[in-house]
């Protein structure tokens, strides 16, 4: 693990030119936000980053938020800033195995405490022997590693709200990170996967200004979770004019148009989907002719189905509106008849009222 | 659980239920009981007819009280018709009615369903200003103004809603979810039930009223 090299250094090695490079800035600090004056700034001052200590921690998940960072098409900066970070404990990168693995985390713990990042992606099983890593529970090594951590990157939205190992009925009772660990900052990318710029623009961010980007009140980027897909799709004019696709092969489907009816969640989910996208942007789900299914919101597999529109309740309407029909049935009846039966005594009392006084006149 | 999540699930589950037990409550304890039988001669051999006639005859007021009412019967027109369009017309209420029912439609464009919106929500404070401005005419209670503001709502939270006015728009839905389950939960319940009533009311008073030889 050297700590020489710079981030500038590296990215002239394998290739990246500065122009390239202050492109990747502008666009990363557009991405986020940044004041445009900054771009040099941030520029020089990644430039001449040391390699930051990364470990990077995987649970309960299937691998797709790795595989998202570095399947991508052609070798990009923000993979190239991946490779830079010395990522000292990566279960699906390192060489190591077994206890040497093992080993190379608690040296970077012990090496560099208080200053690395820890990366996590998978959620948590409260109930410990679900999920063990060299026979150390995924809670324990969790709690061990995050305690000399600077910060905690939750990647994927199954170490930032739990995931799919969380939907019900949550068998292994899993956790999110910020369920767990409650005394150190934790930047939530969530995203089944997430955009891969949102996970390395964090992490520039950290290395430029030294702090955490301002997050939303789940704990998000406002720069990649600030806005609603909805808000930024291109199929939003379609919408707005009441075009929709009815199903996924009619001609609604073929024109492009609005997908809403057939369970698109980009009205309820914030994410950079529609305006990063993917692939070194060259589409994202919608564009592909599939509506959003909410990844990167919580319990997003709770939330309906997938092909659930928005407006939809989420109940059984069938039988708990027969139901409720029975039940005014039955009240309706029951009042009607007491009001019947009371109209009758009404009608005998003034009865017997009105025949008393003519008896008593007879006597 | 998110505010719309529950909003969208047991708020509104819980209010569809009461209104449909409570509307089917108040129509059967209602329309289940007897009235005494009128000896009386009937002074119109058609008067049963007359007064079914008077359902519709009654949609707009007779000439000697037009010019008093004329006001608040073209508002209260203009609401409902508005109201009706927002209601059965703009795409997501269709998206929520047909997971109810399953029944579905074309829906129209956002733009007339925001225009029929800022219609129906102008004439309904047309209407309370009324109201508020000549209390001698309405005698109102707190039933009336409740009944209003259950009505408001949902078309206030449905305009911010699409106009991204204020919260976001999650948190602006689950309001207009709450807003419109409010509404069904009190419509049994209030004013709100002349939906029905209107027409056994009219049907009642044309029928009285021919018996006993009234012009309607």
């Amino acid at each position: 693990m050297s700590k020489e090299i710079s981030l500038g250094g590296f990215l002239r090695s394998q290739g990246i030119s500065r122009r390239a490079f202050l492109g990747f800035c502008s666009t990363l600090a557009s991405a986020m936000t940044i004041p445009s004056g900054m771009i040099e700034v941030m520029a020089k001052t990644l430039e001449q980053t040391r390699r930051p200590a990364v470990i990077w921690l995987s649970f309960q998940e299937c691998t797709g938020c790795t595989e998202s960072l570095l399947r991508s098409h052609a070798p990009s900066i923000e993979s190239l800033i991946f490779d830079f970070i010395s990522l000292d404990y990566h279960h699906t990168l390192q060489a190591a195995s077994g206890s040497a693995a093992e080993r190379a985390r608690e040296e970077t713990m012990h090496r560099h405490a208080g200053e690395y990042l820890v990366l996590v992606d998978g959620s948590v099983p409260k109930i410990r022997h679900y999920s063990t890593i060299a026979g150390v529970s995924n809670l324990d090594m969790l709690v061990e590693t995050a305690a000399g951590a600077a910060a905690i990157l939750a990647v994927g939205t199954c170490s930032a709200y739990g995931g799919l190992p969380k939907a019900n009925p949550n068998p292994t009772q899993a956790l999110s990170i910020g369920e767990i660990i409650k005394d150190k900052p934790i930047v939530n990318i969530p995203g089944c996967p997430p955009i891969p710029l949102a996970i390395t623009g964090v992490i520039a961010y950290y290395l430029t200004m030294g702090s955490l980007p301002p997050l939303d009140h789940l704990g998000r980027p406002l720069a990649f979770f600030g806005e609603n897909i909805h808000d930024r799709c291109y199929r939003r004019p379609f919408y707005d004019r009441g075009l929709f696709a009815e199903s996924f092969d009619d001609e609604g489907a073929r024109k492009g148009w609005c997908l809403y009816k057939l369970g698109c969640k980009a009205p309820e989910t914030y994410n950079a989907c529609a305006h990063v996208k993917w692939n070194q942007g060259t589409s994202f789900p919608i564009q592909s002719g599939h509506g959003c299914i909410g990844c990167s919101e919580p319990d997003f597999w709770d939330r309906g189905g997938i092909y659930t529109s928005t407006p939809q309740g989420r109940f059984d309407s069938e039988l708990s509106l027969t139901l409720a029909a029975s039940l005014g049935v039955v009240v309706g009846a029951g009042a009607a008849v007491l009001a019947r039966r009371k109209k009758h005594r009404v009608e005998q009392e003034l009865a017997d009222e009105a025949s008393a006084p003519e008896s008593q006149t007879s006597t | 659980m998110t505010l719309l999540d529950y909003a969208r699930g047991p708020v509104i589950q819980a209010a569809l239920v009461i209104m449909i037990a409570g509307i089917i409550w108040r129509l059967l304890g209602v329309l289940v009981l007897t009235r005494a039988a009128d000896l009386s001669r009937p002074r119109d051999a058609f008067g049963n007819f007359k007064g079914y006639r008077t359902v519709f005859s009654r949609a707009w007021p007779s000439s000697e009280f037009l010019t008093a009412t004329r006001y608040q019967t073209v508002m209260a027109y203009v609401f409902h018709l508005a109201t009706l369009v927002v209601v059965i017309g703009i795409v997501p209420h269709i998206e929520f009615i047909q997971g109810l029912t399953g029944a579905s439609w074309p829906g129209l464009p956002n733009g007339v369903g925001v225009a029929c919106g800022i219609i129906a929500l102008a004439s309904l404070v047309a209407l309370i200003m009324r109201r508020l401005t000549k209390p001698a005419v309405y005698c109102s209670t707190w039933g009336d103004y409740f009944a209003w503001f259950v009505v408001a709502m949902p078309l206030v939270t449905g305009l911010m809603a699409f106009a991204h006015l204020g919260p976001r728009y999650e948190t602006l839905l689950a309001l207009h979810i709450l807003a419109a389950a409010l509404f069904f939960a009190w419509f049994p319940f209030g004013k709100l039930m002349h939906a029905f009533w209107f027409v056994f009311s009219r049907a009642q008073s044309g029928i009285a009223y021919a018996r006993k030889g009234v012009q309607i």
